[in-house]
């Protein structure tokens, strides 16, 4: 008996159509996997559910009522309950005020702390953990964490447990232990409805998989009957949309631009190397997680490096902050360009010169003429609308803020450039002018090195492509040879195995 | 011009010189002896120091920071100068210019460890400089051996009183220090990065500035102002003493955010805050001459201070609603 379904969910934002009419089923005691490329409309749908926001259209139910939540709170008291992969907990207090915290048992205007434990430590036990429902949560590891947030989920009525990517930070063992419980919680009738990049687990703990891509249900299968090629096709699709800008006749000098040896940073256990060459656009693909935006940001000096050398035209720098890396004719453009990017309070010229106000001053006071001169010159190159080069920065329009961004960059003119993501929720007709933007980069023989979720963006704009899988270079596409397949396979190496 | 927008410059600086205005105005009807000349540069002689003060205190809150030591940094300041300039081993010309500097470099030392600390190890401004209220509270004490110093050679007490056209000098000084921080915040680069960063700190680090020197810089220069403005007070005063100064953080800041500087860092300017400083001093010099007393009037620019704090939030719920 089904105890979710979800009957034509559609929801768009402005330009994008993030789910359309997307059916899912899951019934009781069973995992239901969803599967699907970075904003194929996962998260949209899990949202959705747990009544962050409201579908456009559609209907769901729950045990074959109604069900139309307003707001988290209505999901979770439905029994609709979600384990994220970053946790949601109070690290001072207990094991059992964590679990408890919204319904702690009371008598009169006190904690009944006593009851409070005996709860606790039936749903520990239910679950396995062996700790003292007292200990502080800042004490535990990230798999006892995560074994608090399933308790937590647990401690009130729950039909449907909804895992987000739970395995991203856990050890292989620890996976073992979550997918015992997952199997116990499926034996107790719960329903699961599990999300990851590793396909493998599926197989250990899945009974159906839904594929969603461009916010369509592509298919639904029995785990048992689909092999790892099929679900790969179905999450890639085949077709090109969007039309790219290449040219063949601008191609990459041998001579190397920027080399990364051996680079190591925190958030990856794994090291990095690859090298740039001159007039070189070289892609990064990979899923989200795969450590691309950490890679971009160590090498920038915007986080701290563990080790490591970079070179530039074959002489070694030191970049450990991003002076160092301007210095050394480095840029980035950050994936968030409001929080990061911009300073939104100030004018458009201010944000021009920003990363480089040598240029536009003398003697340390600022030589507006020249801030303004460079300012027009970059409205007018890059067609930036505005009324005016004083407009304020949260005024513009999104495309614009990215060309605004640029502009910035351009005027430092440096010779090696990071994009994180340089095209993500701008208009069709603002990227293509960025991807021609790109190009022309490139025929000056400056080196580009672009971030992205989309696949065919990537496909479409670069010279070669290095596909990274948690954490590591998995493999290194010429343009020649490029394929979804292909890429994708790369992609998932490091998951599968 | 919608309404929104009419009223969100008059919570800024223009409509700050419109309030002082009607201020002046009310005071000089129903206040006996205020429009006078003595009375005018009464006024101007007491914001002077608050005004010198106000303005380190705007280049700090322009980055999102606070500087709570200030009062008693003032009152190092007066003894370490003061010690200075009542040493009769040495020439008067060269006692006073020591003296600047001591007062100087106590300020700009106090304001390098607030600013040093408080962005090496991440520190709320306020707790550091909350801490500096003390530890210069107790140096200053120790140092003076908790006496009061006077006895400054005649030339520096003469100075001080000078008042040419009726403007005090100790006035004149200051206006030297806002027109300083204006150019300063307006034109250099070093303003630039100030507003930068007090808007979007990350943004300006990643376009490749060393953010952390800056706002340390920022501290010192309020301590070289909070120096100057000792210098300032031991002019008018002719003392130098381990226990003034109480309170003047509060006043600082007041006439900074009444002048259109933002709490959240980003927005204000020197002018705004010589604003600011003279509506509380025309205030307290009003209140006064209408008869009101010391406690009351005590109550009023407190409640003047919540008032401004409540006028920038007001003012960043506009300036949100006008986006």
């Amino acid at each position: 008996m089904a105890v979710l379904e979800i009957n034509k969910l559609s929801k768009s934002y402005p330009g994008v159509q993030a789910l359309a009419a997307v059916d899912l089923t899951v019934e009781r005691g069973e995992c239901h996997a969803l599967l699907g490329e970075n904003g194929a409309g996962k998260s949209t749908l899990i949202k959705a559910v747990c009544g962050f926001h409201r579908p456009d259209s559609g209907a769901m139910f729950l045990d074959g009522e109604r069900y139309s939540p307003l707001t988290p709170h209505d999901a979770m008291a439905a029994g609709i309950r979600v384990v994220y992969q970053e946790f949601n907990l109070l690290s001072f207090l207990s094991i059992a005020e964590n679990v408890f915290f919204d319904r702690l048992p009371r008598k009169g205007p006190f904690v009944d702390y006593p009851k409070l434990y005996r709860d606790a430590e039936a749903v520990l036990e239910r679950i396995g953990l062996r700790a003292s429902p007292r200990t502080p949560v800042e004490f535990l590891g990230v798999a006892q964490m995560q074994m608090v947030e399933i308790a937590k989920a647990l401690s009130g009525e729950c039909k449907v447990l909804i895992f987000d990517e739970p395995t991203a930070t856990l050890s292989p063992k620890d996976s073992g232990r979550l997918f015992e419980i997952i199997r116990q919680l499926k034996s107790e009738g719960i329903a699961i409805i599990y999300i990851s990049h590793h396909l493998n687990e599926i197989y250990e703990i899945a009974d159906r998989l839904t594929v969603l891509r461009n916010g369509e249900v592509i298919g639904v299968r029995d785990v048992a009957d689909a092999g790892i090629p099929e679900i790969v096709k179905m999450m890639v699709g085949r077709s090109m949309e969007a039309e790219y800008p290449f040219s063949e006749k601008v191609g990459p000098k041998n001579r190397v631009i920027f080399e990364a040896r051996n680079l190591r940073f925190k958030a990856s256990a794994h090291e990095v190397s690859f090298a740039l060459r001159e007039g070189e656009l070289l892609g990064i693909s990979g899923l989200v997680g795969s450590k691309r935006t950490e890679t971009l940001r160590a090498i920038f000096g915007a986080d701290p490096k563990q080790g490591g050398d970079l070179f530039i035209h074959g002489e070694r720098v030191e970049i450990n902050t991003p002076r160092d890396a301007v210095r050394a004719g480095l840029s980035l453009l950050t994936e968030d360009r409001k929080s990061q990017g911009l300073i939104l309070a100030l004018p458009l010229s201010q944000n021009v010169t920003m990363a480089a106000l040598d240029k536009a001053s003398a003697h340390g006071f600022m030589n507006r003429r020249e801030e303004l001169r460079a300012t027009g010159q970059y409205v007018d190159e890059l067609s930036i609308k505005t009324p005016s080069t004083e407009q304020l920065c949260r005024n513009l329009s999104g495309g614009n803020q990215q060309k605004a961004v640029l502009a910035k960059w351009l005027y430092r003119d440096s010779r090696i450039i990071l994009f994180d993501e340089p095209t993500r929720g701008i208009d069709v007709g603002a990227k293509y002018e960025i991807y021609l933007l790109l190009w022309d980069l490139v025929a000056k023989g400056k080196g580009v090195l672009i971030v992205s979720s989309d696949l065919n963006e990537l496909m479409g704009v670069c010279h070669r492509i290095l596909v990274f899988s948690n954490g590591k270079i998995a493999g290194e596409v010429e343009r020649k040879d490029f394929s979804q397949e292909r890429i994708l396979g790369y992609a998932y190496r490091e998951y599968i195995r | 011009m919608n309404k929104k927008r009419l009223s969100y410059i008059l919570m800024g600086e223009a409509g700050m010189g419109i309030i002082l205005l009607l201020l002046c105005i009310v005071f000089a009807v129903f206040g006996r002896n205020f429009a006078t000349p003595g009375n005018m540069t009464n006024i101007l002689t007491q914001i002077s120091i608050n005004t010198a003060i106000a303005v380190g205190m705007t280049f700090v809150i322009l980055l999102g920071g606070i500087d709570l030591s200030v009062g008693s940094v003032l009152s190092l300041c007066t003894v370490l100068a003061g010690l200075v300039i009542t040493n009769d081993g040495m020439p008067v010309w060269l006692r006073i210019v020591l003296a600047v500097f001591a007062g100087l470099g106590g300020g700009m030392a106090c304001g390098l460890f607030n600013g040093l600390v408080s962005e090496t190890w991440k520190i709320p401004a306020f707790v550091v400089t909350l801490g500096m209220l003390n530890m210069a509270r107790g140096a200053v004490l120790l140092i003076s051996d908790s006496r009061t110093i006077f006895n400054f050679p005649r030339a520096f007490n003469t100075l001080g009183s000078q008042a040419p056209w009726g403007v005090p000098l100790i006035f004149i000084f200051s206006l030297v220090i806002v027109f300083f921080g204006y150019v300063v915040l307006r034109f250099t680069i070093y303003g630039r990065m100030i507003y930068a960063i007090g808007n979007n700190e990350e943004a300006v680090r990643l376009s490749g500035h060393n953010t952390k020197f800056h706002k340390v810089a920022a501290y010192v220069i309020c301590g070289a102002a909070v120096g100057i403005a000792a210098i300032l007070y031991m002019l008018r005063l002719n003392i130098a003493s381990p226990i003034l100064g109480n309170g003047f953080e509060l006043n600082a800041i007041a006439a900074a955010v009444i002048g259109g500087t933002s709490m959240s860092g980003g927005k204000g300017s020197p002018i705004g805050t010589l604003i600011g400083a003279a509506i509380m001093g025309v205030l307290n010099n009003g209140l006064l001459l209408i008869g009101m007393g010391d406690f009351a009037r005590q109550i009023v620019t407190g409640f003047i201070i919540v008032l401004a704090v409540v006028l920038d939030t007001y003012r960043a719920k506009l300036s949100r609603m006008l986006d």
